[in-house]
């Protein structure tokens, strides 16, 4: 009888446990290597046969592993397998939505349409069950943003693993995020109306709408106005460049505006954000330093003749033509999606990328871009010790098959509620 | 003395018309008989019977005789036309004149609307067939002066509201006039379209094939109606028995709907004459193999302004193309030898009716056929033979022209309609037009005189400079003020004895009085314009239309060729598995050998070293190249059918067969518990709807469980169910239900034929396969049960998403899974959704497919299969199968396709790389050995849309440049078909 309660329990443990976000890994206490991998550096470079060392959350070593050096803590042998940086999704909203459909889970768009001071990782769920099904495809660490209205808000950048929001920031409020208006708007099909993209009308005043809120934030805030504006304080590092300015658009005339202007404004670090059409700017892009965070490739074309392959090409053209370019992932079920975040890079390989250079796009360009180059992004000494070990090839979905993870050196669980109920499940059929 | 006038003008107009056995207490009774003749004429008496220098003859409203020859009678008012034309007054029998479209009932409902309104008519508002119009007819004086002007004489109206929108009037366009004369037939046709009521929010049908089914029950209900089989009385089936015998007219919106409708008819019997739309040229094949008579708007898009490039470039070649081939349609469709009539239905006004006619002269449609359509014909598919022509006893409806009445150059003086006069250009009135030289008080300037009739208008100039003038011309009176330096001067003449030469009084501003006087220059200017115009027609060119009619469409459907592909890595989706270094060869459509070495003499080699070739991809869950998805009007909706709706002008299929998808289930959507019937394509990039439907297609049925059938996201759900446990008592309410139709049927009893019922027999029966939208194992364990309980399997569940709870009962019930690879969280019942489901389900032995429901993700199925590799570990041999002869097994077409096997259909990709790897593309696809996509012809047809562009870019700015009207860019959006879209059909 007791023994049945005891089992009851534990049952009851299991399945409570297996509902229940993973468990976050302590700080790192002892050192590791991994040896004998291929170490893809996110830079573009590739270590046959590799020694990586971490110690206290940082790599200190890495190198080939035929170098004569005293191994420090653990030994990983990783022979034929692959290690990466921790993939970075750009432009990402996970945490701030569990169920789509389910209204009181959403926290990802504030009402109002200018709302710098709207910060993301507030509402970041640091114990979604989508976020824990990110880390066994290798993303790792994203961009958190807000959505919606013309200043969706403030974004920061997250590692995945972690107690609460306060302990995911690696970097807070990084970047304002703004959606651009766009030149053209649908006509209401349900209200009969042809369904077609109209010019839009209100461009111009949509775009004079941005430029006054600027200037006036501008001018509270070297006014030194004793008045509390929440709002324009949050303005405030875009000015200096401290904060970035993720400008939203797509279209040659949209990014064309969205560049010069703010530029007039005296905002000068900023990002184009989706970038459709940004292959015929790319030398304003390049002339003002103007980096893009691209859509996920796996989307149609925007318009009908448009090459069926646009999308997966696009990575290609920029990148050839010198513009820095990330990987972002807002749209259609974005946060699901994220976990194939690497797919996407490996479809841009699959047409014309060179596979380290794909790889750049979820690593060490993301990380300059969000400015967290200077301690993730690449395998490189001195960085956190934020990476992971693939069976194979990360950017292709039969081989992304991860046996371990680490962030800042913590080696992080790759099970997930997912897992768990796979577990579960297929030891129903066994012992049948 | 003017009013007196008036009303005695009234008087004798009234007892003129008054019907003469109505007595008249306004004085003596007066019998009025007038009596025309109209002499010196070029008189069509048909469209293809001229006389020339005739006479014609008519007599109280009626043609009397008409020819070189005729006797007229003492008393007849005679009119020397001078050489000047007569035709029959048009015909336009697709109108709704005089009939006032009732307004939608402003704000929104709260809730959606299942029930009907009314009582006593059928159980759906939008079937109206008892509408009769002539209850609400008004005559329109202010339209019909409109028509008039055109050339009209008789036009054809009903209300232009519901699916079947009652009957027709014949009207003849005489303000003159009063019902009692003008109406020519109360009941000239019953009318039919694809748009619902206004007068009701019944949500059903919501869609095309909805409307489509709809009408075809409507049509068993009337059969069954008229031989005794109802209970109750149905005035809109009784008035739809009542209207059988008239001529049908249906109209469409494209020429999609137009085969659609015809499609309906046929299965009934019933030829309908069909309102097109104007772009038949697209399929003209098609539209000429319905049989059908055509009523065709001459409505023409203007060019687009592209002279800003950036928004320029957002046009799509369709809609270009579009404004440069439909000009071409009337002459398309007379060189195919369609019976067709015009009407100016669409048109924004009809102003524009000759103008557009005059372009599609232009554009090769001759106007013999153009007069035909608009007389003749429009008579002979109205079944009125006394309108149209004027032939003896016909109606006297005829117009008078200065000449050809399809120049524009051409003035319509009168349109004559039933005897009486309606005045549009005095003929009386002088034609003063030319370029004068005017002199007053010794200074010259130039007038030009422009217009017709009434509205000539003069201009002033001196030199290129126009001078501050006003001119008017009334009563043979020209009338000039001038103003010049601040001082007037007013001039009033005369032409001088038909001369060229106009003179009169001229005053200044101190009111002296002296003479003016203006001379017609000769005419070198107008000359030279014509020859302007003439190069222009020359330079008309019809861009070819490719199949289908848009970007990456083909000029020709690709032809079977026999292929033998060397050396190649050989997926086989078979037990053998996959074949290295191994040679395939096609023919004829179908795989004829698999193996080592072949060598055939007559067959195009392709070299396949280091690539792949897969079995073409089988989507289980599409919905894509459909111009609907659902039908969620109702609870169930058996009764439609996708086949109804394909759509093979979306450019999603070219998409697809670019990732190597060769077949897809285009399923109905998951509004409602029951939804429609599948259609299972072949993604044949340009072949036509019907030809893209599998032969002999294993029939489908689309249901749907949980959230999105019980309206969980609607705010006001009233429909049955609300619950997954009303779900299942709904299944079986009908399941029961079609048993016991099922049973009066083969009884032999005489039954009320119900298609939705039907469908589910056919279930019952094991004719036809149910392929189940779901989610939760508590819903997918309840359909196996309910189904058990009526003897039948169900054969897919699809989605299917925590198939792995159940997978020991999915295979003890004997269904299969077809499942996304990885999809979860979007809404509350995917919260267990997990990547591993495949293969868990794959492991206990399930059938398994991976699907896209997704447009975009069907173009990459083969990344979707490799995702179970990753989860779940199952084999690649395996994977692969998922996306092949997995779902053709489930879809039982997996005797012809979803593998490499001697003796099936050729329906084979090439990629570059392993077909599962992330870096593997599509370099050609086959369908039944015709390449339907290749890498490097799509490259070609790139360029070919760019340079196609920048000509249609050129010509646009040509019509720009050359005063035509334009239009402001638009960019095109196809709509994103989901499972969850709903209502497509406006009203």
């Amino acid at each position: 009888m007791m023994k049945k309660i005891l089992y009851s329990l534990l049952i009851f443990f299991c399945i409570g446990n297996s509902l229940a976000q993973q468990t976050p890994a302590d700080k790192q206490t002892k050192d590791f290597s991994i040896e004998g991998a291929t170490a893809h550096l996110g830079n573009g470079q590739i270590i046959e046969n590799s020694l990586i060392m971490v110690s206290d959350g940082k790599i200190v070593f890495i190198g080939n592993s035929m170098i004569k050096i005293v191994r420090r803590g653990t030994i990983i042998n990783a022979k034929g397998k692959h290690v990466y940086p921790g993939f970075i999704a750009a432009n990402a909203s996970l945490g701030l939505v569990e169920i789509d459909a389910v209204k009181a889970s959403d926290d990802q768009e504030e009402i109002g349409s200018m709302n710098p001071h709207i910060r993301s990782l507030i509402a970041y769920n640091a114990e979604s069950k989508i976020i824990e099904s990110m880390r066994p495809n290798g993303v790792l660490m994203a961009q958190i943003t807000p959505r919606g209205g013309t200043i969706s808000g403030t974004s920061s950048v997250m590692q995945l693993d972690a107690w609460n929001w306060e302990d995911a920031a690696i970097k807070v409020d990084d970047a304002i995020h703004m959606n651009w208006p766009g030149s053209f708007t649908s006509g209401r099909w349900w209200l009969g109306e042809d369904p077609a993209l109209k010019v839009n009308k209100n461009y111009i005043k949509n775009i004079n709408k941005i430029k006054s809120y600027f200037l006036n934030a501008k001018n509270y805030l070297t006014s030194n106005s004793s008045k509390t504006h929440l709002p324009y304080q949050a303005t405030k590092d875009l000015f200096n460049g401290i904060k970035k300015l993720f400008i939203h658009a797509s279209g040659q005339r949209e990014i064309t505006d969205a560049i010069t202007i703010c530029k007039e404004l005296g905002i000068n670090n900023i990002v184009i954000v989706h970038g459709e059409g940004a292959e015929k700017v790319s030398d304003l892009l390049v002339k003002n330093n103007v980096p893009v965070v691209l859509d996920r490739p796996h989307r149609n074309p925007n318009n009908e003749d448009d090459a069926y392959d646009y999308t997966y090409t696009i990575a290609k053209t920029l990148i050839d033509k010198g513009v820095l370019v990330s990987l972002g992932m807002e749209g259609q079920m974005e946060r699901m999606n994220t976990r194939n975040l690497p797919f996407y890079a490996g479809t841009f390989a699959a047409h014309g990328l060179d596979k380290e250079v794909a790889l750049q796009l979820l690593t060490s360009n993301t990380a300059k871009i969000l400015g967290i180059d200077d301690f993730v992004g690449t395998l490189e000494v001195g960085k956190d010790a934020t990476l992971f070990i693939s069976e194979g090839d990360a950017l292709d979905m039969r081989t992304n098959i991860l046996s371990k993870a680490f962030i800042q050196g913590r080696e992080i669980s790759l099970e997930s509620h997912q897992t768990k109920l796979w577990k579960r499940y297929s030891n129903k059929y066994k012992t049948k | 003395m003017k009013k007196l006038f008036f009303i005695l003008f009234f008087i004798s107009y009234f007892v003129a018309k008054a019907q003469d056995y109505f007595p008249t207490d306004k004085g003596v009774k007066i019998t009025k008989s007038s009596l025309y003749a109209f002499t010196n004429a070029t008189i069509y008496v048909t469209s293809n019977k001229v006389i020339k220098k005739g006479t014609l003859l008519i007599k109280d409203g009626k043609v009397v005789s008409v020819g070189k020859s005729v006797k007229i009678p003492s008393g007849t008012q005679t009119v020397n036309l001078n050489g000047k034309t007569i035709y029959p007054s048009f015909i336009d029998i697709y109108s709704n004149f005089g009939i006032t479209k009732p307004k939608r009932p402003a704000g929104r409902p709260r809730s959606r609307q299942y029930a009907a309104n009314r009582k006593g008519y059928y159980w759906n508002d939008h079937i109206r067939p008892e509408t009769n119009p002539i209850n609400d007819f008004k005559f329109d004086t202010k339209n019909a002066k409109k028509l008039l002007n055109a050339g009209f004489g008789v036009i054809n109206t009903h209300l232009h509201d519901g699916i079947i929108r009652g009957n027709g009037l014949l009207i003849a366009l005489n303000p003159k006039s009063s019902n009692a004369y003008r109406v020519l037939d109360t009941k000239s046709a019953q009318h039919f379209s694809f748009s619902k009521s206004v007068k009701s929010r019944q949500a059903y049908p919501g869609s095309r094939m909805g409307a489509m089914a709809l009408l075809r029950q409507v049509y068993n209900d009337a059969d069954w109606y008229a031989n005794g089989g109802m209970k109750n009385k149905d005035m809109a089936l009784e008035a739809f028995n009542n209207n059988k015998n008239l001529l049908q007219i249906f109209e469409t919106g494209n020429h999609l709907d137009a085969l659609r409708a015809d499609k309906v008819g046929d299965q009934f019997g019933v030829q309908y004459t069909i309102v097109g739309s104007g772009d038949e040229y697209e399929r003209i094949n098609d539209i000429k193999a319905t049989n059908a008579k055509f009523i065709i708007p001459v409505n023409f898009q203007n060019a687009y302004d592209v002279s800003n490039p950036l928004l320029a470039q957002q046009i799509s070649l369709r809609d270009m193309r579009k404004w440069n081939q439909e000009p071409s349609n009337l002459s398309v469709l007379a060189k195919n030898n369609i019976t067709f009539a015009l009407t100016t239905h669409g048109l924004k006004e009809v102003k524009l009716f000759h103008k557009n006619l005059q372009k599609a002269i232009k554009y090769g449609f001759s106007k013999e056929k153009a007069l035909a359509a608009l007389t003749t014909i429009p008579a002979q598919i109205i079944g009125n033979n006394s309108i149209g022509n004027l032939n003896t006893g016909s109606y006297a409806n005829f117009i008078i022209t200065s000449g050809d009445v399809f120049d524009s150059k051409t003035t319509i003086y009168e349109n004559w309609v039933q005897g009486d006069k309606n005045i549009i250009s005095d003929m009386n009135i002088r034609d003063i037009t030319g370029n004068y030289m005017l002199n007053v008080n010794n200074t010259n300037y130039d007038l030009i005189i422009t217009g017709k009739g009434a509205k000539q208008k003069g201009v002033l100039k001196k030199g290129d400079e126009k001078v501050k003038s006003t001119f008017s011309f009334a009563d043979d009176w020209i009338s000039i003020n001038l103003n010049e330096n601040g001082t007037y001067t007013r001039m009033i003449g005369k032409v001088i004895n038909s001369s060229n030469v106009m003179e009169g009084a001229a005053f200044d501003s101190a009111n002296n009085e002296t003479r003016w006087s203006a001379s017609k220059k000769v005419k070198k200017d107008v000359d030279k314009k014509k020859s302007n115009s003439k190069k222009k027609d020359e330079a008309i060119v019809v861009l070819p239309v490719t199949y289908p009619n848009l970007g990456f469409g083909n000029y020709t459907q690709p032809k079977a060729e026999n292929y033998l592909i060397k050396n190649v890595t050989v997926w086989t989706s078979e037990d053998i598995g996959i074949l290295e270094n191994t040679d395939v060869l096609i023919k004829d459509g179908k795989i004829i050998k698999v193996g080592k070495n072949l060598s055939v003499r007559k067959a195009i080699e392709i070299d396949g070293t280091g690539k792949h070739l897969t079995a073409g991809i089988v989507d289980e869950h599409s919905h894509i190249a459909a111009s609907a998805i659902n039908e969620g009007g109702q609870n169930s909706s058996a009764e439609v059918t996708i086949e109804d709706v394909i759509d093979p002008n979306d450019i999603n299929i070219y998409r697809n067969i670019s990732g190597g998808t060769t077949s897809a289930q285009i399923l109905h959507g998951s509004a409602n518990p029951i939804g429609g019937r599948s259609a299972i394509i072949k993604l044949k990039w340009g072949e036509n709807a019907d030809n893209m439907i599998y032969d002999n297609s294993p029939k489908f049925i689309k249901f749907a469980l949980g959230e999105n059938v019980k309206q969980s996201r609607y705010q006001n759900g009233v429909r049955f169910p609300q619950t997954r446990m009303g779900v299942e008592q709904m299944f079986i309410d009908y399941f029961t239900r079609a048993k016991e139709y099922d049973a009066i049927k083969k009884s032999g009893q005489p039954y009320r034929k119900d298609t939705e019922m039907e469908t589910l027999s056919e279930i019952l029966n094991k004719e036809r396969f149910i392929s189940c939208h779901s989610y939760v194992q508590s819903e997918i364990n309840m359909l196996m049960k309910v189904a058990e309980k009526f003897n039948f399997n169900i054969n897919t569940f699809t989605h299917i998403l925590e198939g792995y709870k159940v997978a020991d009962k999915m295979v003890e019930h004997g269904v299969g899974g077809s499942t996304f690879s990885d999809w979860w969280a979007y809404k509350y019942e995917v919260n267990d959704a997990i990547p591993f489901n495949a293969a868990i389900m794959h492991n206990a032995g399930v059938t398994v497919a991976i699907n896209s429901d997704d447009r975009e993700m069907s173009r990459r199925l083969n990344q979707e299969a490799a995702k179970t590799v990753k989860y779940g570990g199952v084999s690649e041999l395996e994977a692969w199968k998922m996306v092949t002869i997995n779902p053709a097994k489930l879809l039982h077409i997996d005797d012809r396709v979803g593998s490499i096997k001697e003796g099936k259909d050729a329906d084979v990709v090439l990629w570059s790389d392993h077909p599962m790897s992330i870096y593997a593309k599509v370099e050609k696809t086959f369908i039944e050995g015709k390449i339907y996509f290749d890498r490097n012809e799509d490259l070609k047809k790139r360029a070919a849309i760019t340079s196609e562009k920048s000509r249609l870019i050129n010509m646009m700015l040509n019509e720009k440049l050359n005063g035509g009207k334009i239009q402001a860019p638009k960019k095109r959006k196809d709509r994103n078909f989901v499972c969850e879209t709903l209502e497509e059909l406006k009203n």
